[in-house]
């Protein structure tokens, strides 16, 4: 028998039992959804964290105080040394570090600022200069701070857009003056929105000169006579110069915390690219992981498939031994029988596609900033694998009719 | 026609059926019989006398246990799945007692199911083909309904057309008639005797009523699984499709 007639038969014969057939569909409908949605899904997550961390810079190294041990969680030791701007300055040299492109420093508390009655608890930033090239960051309105101001411990604020919105709502806030715990800051500018949140809103923030957070605001302690910072960031020449940068920076750091030879760090250079294939890692095997949960589904809903096959082969018994006697072949009827299990299992999966589609654009809707794009590679996979469970489960009830004897067959109730 | 042609030769046809280890059932037990081309052949017999296996073996749907059996010439014991569908579908036409057909085709694609196990036909010279068909059997204006919308006697002629679209040279009845009444049975016997007497096709029914096989031209009785008698009908009656086969 043709393909066509074969296929034009199966569907006749699906088209028979429309709520048994769809109820058969409905596992592998389910399975091959939630197989699109979590690809999709994943694939978003992934790319949300990239740019995430591609937000902080490009080509960028973070360096902590301490080391970062080994462990379930990692910890920092008690007391490590500081780091310092005199850390930060060493470490903008050309000669011993022609790696380095630019250094920035951070200190950051968390502090009350209010304007008027408004009041409100932000990440408070006293960085350099170079933090806003570093980041490839800057102001919405007004300006950044000036050498300067930076020069001067001056009392200036640049606000991130969520601190703006909660301590001005609609009005105009450059020139005004907000209190940062009890001290007063002249606000000089907005920074543009950030957006996301993975590490708490970079928008609930506020900036001010490194200078003026250090001996006006926050105290920080000194570390003979130098002050110290939370953070210093470190941003390479190139991508490919990231690992000779932290070289040099470590032989910078070594030399001047005085760390015999074979002694450990006592600080720890974070390199963002790492950071991108560590979590790029972790949400890809957490994608196949949950892929493979719902590939299980997929299993089942073959199962199903099977289960309603066999059902259907003995039901029509009666029906094979007539086609038999009529002049088919085994192999004309295992192709019918085969023909109607992956024809299932194929409706079953372009259904379960729209289905796990639709899902994914809600999860797009709903998470902001994690964009889940349903792929071409994730729509084949999904075709070839409900095609594959229903060949596979088709198989042994298609067998079966197949082997059935005219007369037995003929002879059945 | 030439030279009478034997068409179907059994030679010593035993089937055994066995049920479980020990119990046998001896179905047929030594059948010798040979039927030319062009004959209308009755097989009478009480009821488990083994015309039903008789006739299986007969259409290749069954296998002998032992004896040889010859379909125009060619030793159907020696076939396999293939050549046999082949056989089924080109050299012979089945009709049921109880007509077997597919509750949801219509008239029309019942006829065309052989045609597509054949192969090879576009779909309008099916579609020709079984118009014909169901034309010869005084179907014309029912080709688009299904069993449920057609009576016992018309679904028996859709059986008829089934079995005759692909121009078997052989139709085997088993007991056609016995699920109809007896003005039907007459439309049955009288397209049988066409068939066998405009297109010389060979004609082999199985049947309880004396009537029906007196519309043939031989009628050969089993027994217990064996041939008692094998006789000529002297003056077989011509079936008149206008009127009952006997009158109560
Ligand atoms: N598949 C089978 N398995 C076991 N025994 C069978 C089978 N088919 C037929 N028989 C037995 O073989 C014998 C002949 O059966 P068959 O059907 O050929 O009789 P029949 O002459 O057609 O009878 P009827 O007039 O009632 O149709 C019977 O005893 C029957 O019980
Ligand atoms: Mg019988």
């Amino acid at each position: 028998m043709p393909l066509g007639e074969a296929v034009r038969t199966a569907l006749r014969s699906l088209a028979v039992n429309k709520l048994r057939s769809t109820l058969t569909m409905l596992g592998i409908i389910i399975g091959v959804a939630a197989v699109i949605t979590l690809l999709a899904v994943g694939q978003g997550v992934e790319a949300y964290v990239r740019a995430q961390f591609e937000s902080l810079g490009t080509n960028v190294l973070f360096i902590l105080p301490g080391q970062l041990r080994e462990g379930p969680v990692s910890v920092r030791e008690r007391t490590p040394r500081p780091l310092t701007m005199g850390d930060m300055a060493a470490l903008k040299d050309p000669i011993r570090a022609p790696s380095v492109l630019e250094v920035a420093a951070e200190v950051e508390r968390f502090a009350r600022i209010s304007y008027r009655k408004r009041e409100t608890r932000v990440q408070v930033r006293g960085v350099t200069l170079s933090y806003f090239r570093i980041r490839d960051w800057g102001v919405a309105e007004g300006r950044l701070f000036t050498p300067q101001e930076v020069a001067g411990q001056a009392r200036v604020v640049v606000l991130g857009q969520l601190t703006r919105e909660r301590l001005f709502r609609e009005a105009n806030p450059i020139g005004k003056t907000v209190r940062i715990n009890n001290m007063p800051f002249k606000v000089i500018g907005i920074m543009t929105e950030k957006g996301g949140g993975s590490f708490g809103s970079e928008d609930l923030t506020a900036f001010i000169p490194i200078s003026t957070a250090q001996s006006r605001l926050f105290r920080v302690r000194t570390y003979r006579g130098d002050y110290t910072v939370s953070l210093i960031f470190v941003q390479a020449v190139a991508e490919d110069k990231m690992d000779a940068a932290a070289q040099e920076v470590a032989e910078i750091l070594r030399e001047r915390h005085n760390i015999r030879y074979l002694d450990e760090d006592d600080f720890t250079i974070i390199n963002q690219k790492d950071l991108i294939t560590i979590f790029g890692d972790i949400t890809r095997v957490l994608t196949i992981f949950l892929g493979a949960i719902a590939a299980i589904s997929l299993v089942v809903g073959g199962i199903g498939i099977m289960n309603i096959m066999l059902v259907s082969v003995t039901e029509r018994t009666r029906e094979i031994g007539l086609r038999k006697a009529l002049g088919a072949t085994r192999q004309d009827i295992l192709l019918q029988f085969l023909i109607e299990a992956v024809v299932l299992s194929l409706i079953g999966g372009m259904v379960g596609i729209g289905l796990g589609t639709m899902g994914a654009l809600t999860v797009s809707r709903l998470a902001q900033g994690v964009n889940a794009v349903v792929t071409v590679e994730a729509v084949a996979l999904a075709t070839g694998f409900s095609a594959a469970v229903g060949l596979f489960f088709g198989i042994y009830p298609a067998t079966r009719a197949a082997r059935l004897h005219p007369i037995e067959a003929l002879r059945y109730e | 026609m030439n030279a009478p042609e034997v068409v179907i030769e059994l030679q010593d046809v035993v089937k055994i059926y066995r049920l479980g280890r020990e119990v046998t059932i001896p179905a047929l037990q030594g059948v010798n019989l040979r039927i030319r081309r062009g004959e209308m052949v009755a097989i009478m017999g009480p009821s488990g006398s083994g015309k039903s296996t008789l006739m299986n073996i007969m259409g290749a749907l069954d296998q002998p246990t032992s004896g040889a059996y010859y379909l125009e010439g060619q030793n159907v014991a020696r076939l396999g799945d293939r050549e046999l569908a082949r056989i089924r579908n080109q050299h012979i036409g089945f009709v049921f007692q109880s007509f077997n057909l597919l509750p949801r085709l219509t008239a029309l694609e019942q006829v065309e199911l052989p045609l597509i196990y054949a192969g090879g036909h576009s779909r309008r010279e099916r579609r020709r083909q079984a118009e014909h068909a169901l034309a010869m059997v005084g179907l014309a204006d029912r080709l688009h309904h299904r069993p449920n919308e057609l009576s016992g006697g018309q679904q028996q002629r859709v059986a008829i057309a089934r079995a005759l679209v692909n121009r078997p040279s052989i139709i085997l009845a088993d007991e056609p008639t016995g699920n109809l009444d007896s003005r039907s049975g007459a439309e049955v016997m009288h397209i049988f005797q066409r068939l066998n007497r405009d297109h010389g096709i060979t004609v082999v029914i199985v049947t309880h009523e004396p009537e029906i096989a007196l519309h043939t031209r031989r009628i050969v009785r089993l027994q217990d699984g064996r041939i008692i008698s094998d006789e000529p009908v002297p003056e077989p009656k011509i079936a008149d499709p206008s009127r009952a086969l006997y009158t109560r």
